[in-house]
């Protein structure tokens, strides 16, 4: 339906241009040239008016028909901040686009050219510089002092009690460590990853603190209205772990561990409830990764306390998985096509 | 003065018969500047199609007319060629052909070496092209983020190409910036100063250092890259030791200048089209000329607005985000000056008035949604969105590439003796503008709905096809009405006879020179007093040193 209203519209606009410049055409061979191009001038400067007039009204039915079907409300309490800045910011540079852009056309129309009207001089004026320096200047001054103040907030030190979750992007997927009973991620050295050996993550399993952590993969269990903080890292190349439902974004970059906390609000049963049963609150990769960066995605799953704990006392560690494999030497060469280094057991004193 | 074709036919009579080794032992201006244009026109006509390729492919959820390995090249060159291919030698071609018109001066100062940048910056873009026999494209995006870039995770050698084709391109360019700054310097017309240059000719000077300041972190870049991928060097490869981060600093030092590379020298078109269509001069000539320094200098200290989401300490994003912010000051104060230009003026709607019009108001568009990047919780949402695909082409298309087609209606009698259709061009005008608009609009909504750029195909979200099939329409609009252009230049190209030489009633002295300029550009030249010395010349009575000039006193 909407495809047959674009190429209506389409089609009559070129019509109404097609016609105009017949009219034009016939208009100049009556006239004249230099007659031709006074009404030519008119022709455009009414235009440009109608143009503003239309502009205008398709920003607010445009407005009107998508209000609030955008995101929805933020799912994490940090992210009600970064949508105040927004509105914020719209409303602000709105206002000055629609005095900048009103001042336009109406110059645009006012000072076409006409028989008795000819250019007025006006090479400068210091003080209207000064002014629209200075009032742009303070406001943007204004409107990046909020941000900085809300961002500082944000980034700042995740409270006592968040709970802690490693996420690791790989080409193309997510993975995810929770720290198990004693809520410490256990010691991880890149060379010992060794998937067909039950590591993908590269944990050293003499460390004590891997042994009961938690590994998965895709999904990720989060407890609702309590804090998590995400430590980010990267296998292979840049990727970024971007939650748009809880306004919030941090690159995966290999080699130097990114750190990311929030508050989810709502769990996802509350949310299917509201936007209807498909609904997932989604990890996706914003930072072009590869041939797969489209399809790299994750899902967070917001649960109850009690859920939580269910589902992780039914997780076995991955300390556990690792040990049946090595006794089981595994048959196959790495599978994965990666260049997973086969140093294995060089760092385990 | 009635100019024959015979005439400018007979300054030309010297190497008639070399049809083909005249263009290639060129050396004047002129021509080098004419062939500047063609390569971009060459370059934008593939850049085009390949960005509706990419349209056609995300064109519904979940579509798969292409495949994500070709999908990811195609992006990756259209970005490249836009920017490298079409853009910059687009406006070298201006800013070659054009500015020793305008200071009086007969040809370049160094008019070999403008030959070696010219041919050069074309070889490095057939190089590029290359690739797509070579195996593959470059297929890492156009700012090409390391390690994806290395070749454990980019195997086929188009970033080989990439790297060598921008190197070469990235040379000329720095040659042309040091040519332009010596030809403004020291081939200025007598009685010319600083201060009475051309807005454009401005521009374009402050330009050219920012060229020489910005394109060697590129170049320095690139070599590094080609290092790692051909000698196994480590300065990205993060498992020995390299920096993922390293390369993002020194793209992003080179290329948030590049940014205003590529907008500097169309603002100077603009400047010198609202003067002439608003039949006044300049409003606030000193501001207008001193925000360029302004924004020449803070562009190098803006680049990690592009990283905010990369992790860096805050104290650094907090040191970003205030420079982001300073430097939108500058390029506001030019919109304004602009708007008081046509105040009180008496405004003829020409094509390359309409075009400077239309940059108005995309470009403040572009601009608005910009000052959000420079609020950091906004930035980090929007990042990395479809959000920064309409910003950006907001302000390249609706900034950069209507400075040029403003630019080329404005000037186009000066390139070839013969003025463009005016009908045929407000068509285009039109179709063009309506099209950018459909296109690009509705990619904001998509970015802050959350929508990913460079996906291959996206899920069916809800609005997400609606919203996608209007963007479609709206390149093929755009891409569509670019025929009208080239049937407009073909048309006008085959015409027989000159069109006056000053059809515009001009200002500056590119219009004295004759209708098509020939070898020589001047055969002498009026006494230069004020900013305006054509205008001078043609009406002494209201000439501008006689009226109250106090600026100059």
């Amino acid at each position: 339906m909407s495809t047959t209203w674009i190429i209506v519209a389409l089609i009559l606009g070129f019509i109404v241009v097609f016609q105009i410049a017949k009219a034009s055409e016939y208009v100049s061979i009556l006239r004249g040239e230099e007659k031709t191009r006074k009404q030519n001038n008119r022709i455009n400067g009414f235009l440009l008016l109608a143009f503003l007039v239309i502009g205008l009204i398709g920003v607010y039915y445009c407005n009107q028909t998508l209000k609030g079907k955008i995101l929805g409300e933020s799912a994490s309490v940090q992210g009600e901040k970064i949508d105040t800045m927004i509105n914020i910011t719209l409303v602000i540079t709105g206002i000055v686009f629609v005095i900048t852009q009103v001042l336009l056309f109406w110059f645009s129309y006012k000072y076409q050219e006409k028989e008795e009207n000819t250019a007025y001089y006006f090479p400068h004026n210091n003080k209207l510089e000064v002014i629209w320096t200075v009032v742009p200047a303070i406001t943007l001054t204004i409107l990046v002092g909020f941000g900085l103040y809300y961002w500082f907030q944000i980034t700042g030190e995740a409270p006592k009690d968040a709970m802690v979750v490693e996420v690791t992007g790989h080409q193309f997927g997510w993975e995810f460590r929770y720290p198990g009973r004693d809520g410490v991620l256990g010691k991880k050295y890149f060379k010992e990853i060794r998937e067909d050996k039950g590591n993908p993550l590269g944990q050293i399993w003499s460390d004590k603190a891997n042994q009961d952590d938690i590994y998965t993969t895709t999904t990720v269990h989060l407890v609702v209205n309590k804090p998590v903080k995400f430590i980010i890292g990267a296998k292979d190349v840049i990727h970024d772990v971007g939650l748009p439902h809880f306004r919030l974004k941090m690159d995966a970059v290999p080699g130097i561990p990114t750190t990311l906390w929030f508050t989810p609000k709502f769990t996802t049963a509350q949310m299917k409830e509201k936007y209807g049963p498909d609904f997932e609150y989604e990890i996706s990769c914003d930072q072009m990764c590869g041939k797969g960066h489209f399809g790299m995605r994750g899902i967070v799953l917001v649960e109850s306390e009690a859920e939580f704990d269910r589902w992780i006392a039914t997780q076995k560690p991955q300390y556990v998985q690792a040990m049946s494999m090595q006794a089981a030497p595994a048959n196959t060469a790495d599978s994965t096509g990666k260049a997973a280094p086969s140093t294995a057991g060089i760092a385990l004193k | 003065m009635e100019i024959r074709l015979s005439d400018i036919e007979k300054n030309k009579a010297t190497y008639k018969d070399y049809r083909i080794l005249r263009w290639l032992t060129s050396v004047d201006h002129k021509e080098i500047g004419i062939m500047y244009l063609w390569v971009a026109l060459l370059f934008f006509v593939v850049g085009g199609i390949e960005a509706l390729l990419m349209r056609t492919q995300l064109v519904m959820a979940n579509n798969h007319f292409l495949s994500p390995d070709v999908y990811n090249q195609i992006f990756t060159m259209h970005g490249t060629t836009m920017i490298f291919f079409v853009m910059m030698p687009a406006l070298f071609g201006f800013q070659v052909y054009m500015m020793p018109l305008m200071i009086g001066a007969n040809d370049m100062a160094f008019p070999r070496m403008n030959a070696f940048s010219f041919w050069i910056t074309l070889f490095g873009g057939l190089l590029l092209y290359f690739s797509f026999f070579a195996g593959g494209a470059p297929n890492a995006g156009w700012f090409n983020y390391a390690p994806l870039n290395e070749s454990a995770y980019s195997s086929t050698s188009g970033i080989d190409y990439y790297c060598i084709g921008l190197l070469l391109a990235g040379i000329g360019s720095v040659s042309t910036g040091v040519n332009i700054i010596v030809t403004v310097l020291k081939y200025r017309a007598p009685g010319m100063s600083l201060k009475m240059l051309p807005l454009f000719v401005w521009m374009s000077f402050v330009n050219a250092f920012l060229i020489i300041g910005a394109l060697p972190s590129l170049n320095a870049a690139l070599s590094m890259l080609l290092l790692d991928r051909q000698l196994h060097a480590h300065f990205f490869n993060v498992a020995s030791g390299g920096s993922a981060l390293l390369w993002q600093h020194m793209f992003w030092l080179f290329g948030h200048p590049e940014v205003y590379i590529i907008i500097l020298p169309a603002f100077g078109i603009y400047s010198e089209v609202f003067q002439v269509f608003s039949r006044k001069r300049i409003y606030g000539y000193s501001f207008v000329a001193g925000s360029t320094v302004a924004i020449a200098l803070l562009s190098f200290g803006v680049w990690v607005h592009h990283m905010f989401a990369t992790g860096l300490g805050n104290t650094v994003n907090a040191f970003f985000g205030a420079s982001s912010m300073l430097i939108g000051v500058p390029t506001g104060i030019k919109i304004f000056n602009w708007l008081g230009t046509m105040y009180g003026g008496s405004i003829r709607f020409t094509v390359s008035m309409l075009f400077a019009i239309a940059f108005l108001i995309e470009f403040t568009i572009g601009g608005l949604t910009g000052i959000a990047f420079s609020i950091i919780p906004i930035d980090w949402q929007v990042t990395d969105t479809y959000y920064v695909v309409a910003h950006m082409h907001y302000v390249m298309v609706g900034g950069s590439l209507f400075g040029v087609l403003s630019g080329l209606f404005y000037w186009f009698q000066k390139l070839s003796g013969k003025q463009l259709d005016e009908k045929l061009g407000k068509i285009f005008f039109w179709l063009f503008v309506i099209g950018f608009n459909m296109t690009f609009f509705v990619q904001h909504i998509l970015g802050i709905m959350g929508m990913p750029r460079r996906v291959y195909t996206y899920p069916d979200l809800p609005y997400f096809t609606l919203l996608n099939l209007c963007s479609t329409a709206g390149a093929f609009l755009m891409g569509g009405s670019l025929l009208l252009l080239f049937y407009n230049i073909y048309k006008t190209a085959r015409k027989k006879e000159l069109d006056r030489s000053d059809p515009w009633d001009g200002f500056t002295l590119e219009w004295l020179s004759t209708a098509l300029p020939g070898q020589k550009n001047f055969e002498a030249l009026p006494e230069i007093k004020s900013r305006r010395p054509y205008w001078d010349l043609k009406y002494p009575d209201k000439a501008d040193w006689k009226n109250d000039d106090k600026e100059r006193k």
